[in-house]
């Protein structure tokens, strides 16, 4: 299956990055959340992870992040390597420090902090000079030129739409290899998220960001990924590059919601054929 | 000048430089507020533990005696030496240093993302604890601080002001000190908490712990750092406080002032703090001295839970608080 995975995707400059490998995460000790997931994530590429509410995107980002410990999560089965090395026991900021950052679902700006204090925070972790991280904070407001104009507000004053850049600025002041997007379209009107997941494209392409993103809208997410994970309660049920998930009839008909023979009644619908797919 | 209004005069001189006193205990709040969003009921008894190991230092009294006396039948209380003052503050400093650590350690580590609720009442437990652990340690005798600061009436401002009114004001040296030693410290705060990367770091920690989190600000450093201020600035309130009183267990009630100071000047603004100090300062001696009388008298106690209270009312995030944003 792994060696399937190589195979299907189209681009071949990649190099694994991230590697999780079956994990299985049990928050409070009892609930369990994560039933053994894999994924690849490729350099240069954006991954997506894709799945409905409650699947476990955020949490196998916050896995992945180690965010989980705050919230009295854990990762009780499967490995997590980053370049090969093991990373699931590290402190967040150790994590920040070799290159992988989140963005948080739901913004979590600072909100009392201005938008160019908030950018600051970003960073924190970078023993740089000044003058380095102005040239960073120059290049965050040239992709996104209404965080400038905004820059002496407070971040809580700000719309969704600037929080949520707001807050991929930030992380891109750390100078990360890999960002973790959890959910930017949340609450954003249809024509933001398109301009937000243009700006994250063009930061893949012009400047050689990794993504691995969580999205609810399938739609967006797989026009912009490379390659994509369906994630069903806690299993990924499903992967291959974007095209080829694009055009699978059991995507299209539960999360794109079209189907050959056009819209349908819910009487219709037929019981999900989920492919299954084991993993040692 | 009618007699009334010197004295009036000399009345809101003296409550200013009570209410610096009130402002520097309620300064300890506002750090650890402004950092973590916990209220630190602990804060008046951590200035009263500051003093009592000041003084153990001072003194070089045996810590534990008591206890050790009890459990192997010794007489031993002092080390025999006395330190000099500047070398036992230092010491003390770097006892609350691990004060705050091991505070951060066993309590605040495990309690990340908690409800507000439960950090306070992990800071009554701190404050009971902490008070019965400086009486182990100290003994709960009163003691007398002295670190060699300036005491006694001003006689420079006696004689200017005698000259002036015909009445000389009198105006304790160590209020003078101490009115000093806050406003640098509050100087030093704000441009720390403003323009230091740290200070930006603890701003940040306390708008969202999680986000803090992911991008790489040690949550468990940016505690340690500010409880340590915290522990700090409780010392500078000790010494000043346990210079003019004594250092006896009352010390730490002084921090049932430091709430309406707060309230006042908002809990998360450091020179609101000091603001709110002298104003409860100021109004709290007036009022004794214009109203109380016709009352009589004894409105200190109340005057400033009443102000607190009207505050709460028409102004609840206090004069310079942060405003509380919430987006619907």
């Amino acid at each position: 299956m792994e060696k399937e995975t190589q195979m299907l995707d189209a681009t071949p400059r990649d190099e694994t990055l991230l590697e999780v490998n079956n994990i299985e995460v049990i928050y409070n000790h009892v609930i369990l959340v994560l039933k053994g997931v894999s994924l690849n994530v490729p350099k240069g590429g954006i991954t997506a992870l894709l799945g409905g509410n409650g699947a476990g995107k955020t949490t196998t980002l916050k896995a992945i992040s180690n965010l989980l410990r705050s919230e009295r999560g854990e990762v009780t089965k499967g490995s997590i390597t980053y370049r090969g090395e093991r990373v699931q026991d590290l402190m967040p900021s150790d994590l920040v420090k070799k290159g992988v950052v989140q963005v948080m679902e739901g913004r979590h700006c600072f909100e009392h902090l201005t938008v160019e204090e908030n950018l600051l925070t970003g960073a924190y972790t970078r023993g740089s000079s000044r003058g380095e991280i102005d040239a960073d904070l120059n290049m965050v407001y040239d992709y996104f030129p209404r965080l400038k104009e905004r820059r002496k507000s407070q971040a809580g004053y700000t719309s969704g739409g600037e929080q949520q850049m707001c807050a991929i600025g930030r992380a891109l002041m750390s100078r990360p290899e890999t960002i973790l997007l959890d959910e930017p379209s949340m609450g954003l009107a249809p024509q933001l998220v398109e301009q937000i997941f243009s700006i994250v494209k063009s930061l893949n392409e012009e400047q050689g960001y990794t993504f691995l993103l969580a999205e609810q809208n399938t739609n967006v997410a797989l026009r912009f990924a490379h390659y994509g994970y369906i994630l069903e309660s806690g299993r990924v049920v499903m992967d291959g590059d974007a095209r080829s998930l694009r055009e699978n009839p059991d995507v299209k008909e539960f999360y794109l919601g079209m189907s050959d023979e056009g819209r349908k009644s819910f009487r219709d619908v037929r019981s999900y054929r989920r492919r299954k797919r084991w993993l040692a | 000048m009618p007699d009334q209004l010197i004295f009036g005069m000399e009345v809101v001189l003296n409550g200013l430089m009570a209410g610096v006193l009130y402002a520097l205990v309620a300064l300890g709040f506002v750090l650890i507020y402004k950092a973590s969003g916990i209220f630190n009921y602990a804060q008046g008894v951590m200035a009263l533990f500051a003093a009592m190991t000041l003084v153990g230092m001072m003194e070089g009294r045996v810590p534990f005696s008591h206890l050790i006396n009890a459990i192997f039948g010794t007489e031993i209380h002092h080390f025999g030496w006395h330190l000099p003052g500047l070398a036992a503050v230092l010491l003390t400093m770097l006892i609350m240093v691990a004060l705050a650590w091991i505070v951060n350690q066993l309590i605040f580590r495990h309690l990340v993302n908690q409800e507000p609720i439960i950090l306070f009442m992990a800071t009554i437990g701190l404050a009971y604890f902490l008070e019965g652990f400086g009486d182990m340690m100290w003994g709960s005798d009163i003691k007398k601080l002295d670190v060699g600061l300036p005491q006694g009436i001003n006689l420079m401002i006696d004689e200017t002001t005698f000259n002036i009114f015909g009445y000389g004001f009198f105006i304790d040296n160590l209020d003078l000190v101490a009115t000093g030693v806050a406003a640098l410290l509050v100087v030093a705060l704000v441009i720390f908490a403003q323009y230091s990367k740290q200070g930006r770091a603890m701003r940040a920690v306390a708008d969202d712990h999680q986000a803090a989190l992911s991008v790489g600000i040690s949550l468990n450093f940016i505690w340690v750092m500010v409880w340590s201020l915290a522990g700090f600035v409780a010392l500078v309130a000790g010494i000043m406080w346990g210079t003019k009183s004594g250092v006896q267990f009352s010390l730490s009630l002084i921090a049932l002032k430091a709430l309406p100071v707060l309230m006042l000047g908002g809990f998360t603004s450091i020179p609101g703090a000091i603001v709110g100090g002298l104003i409860i300062g100021v109004g709290e001696k007036l009022f004794e001295f214009t109203v109380g009388p016709l009352v009589g008298g004894a409105t200190e106690n109340w005057f400033a839970y009443v102000l607190a209270l009207l505050f709460l009312v028409f102004r609840p995030q206090g004069l310079f608080g942060e405003k509380i944003i919430e987006r619907v």
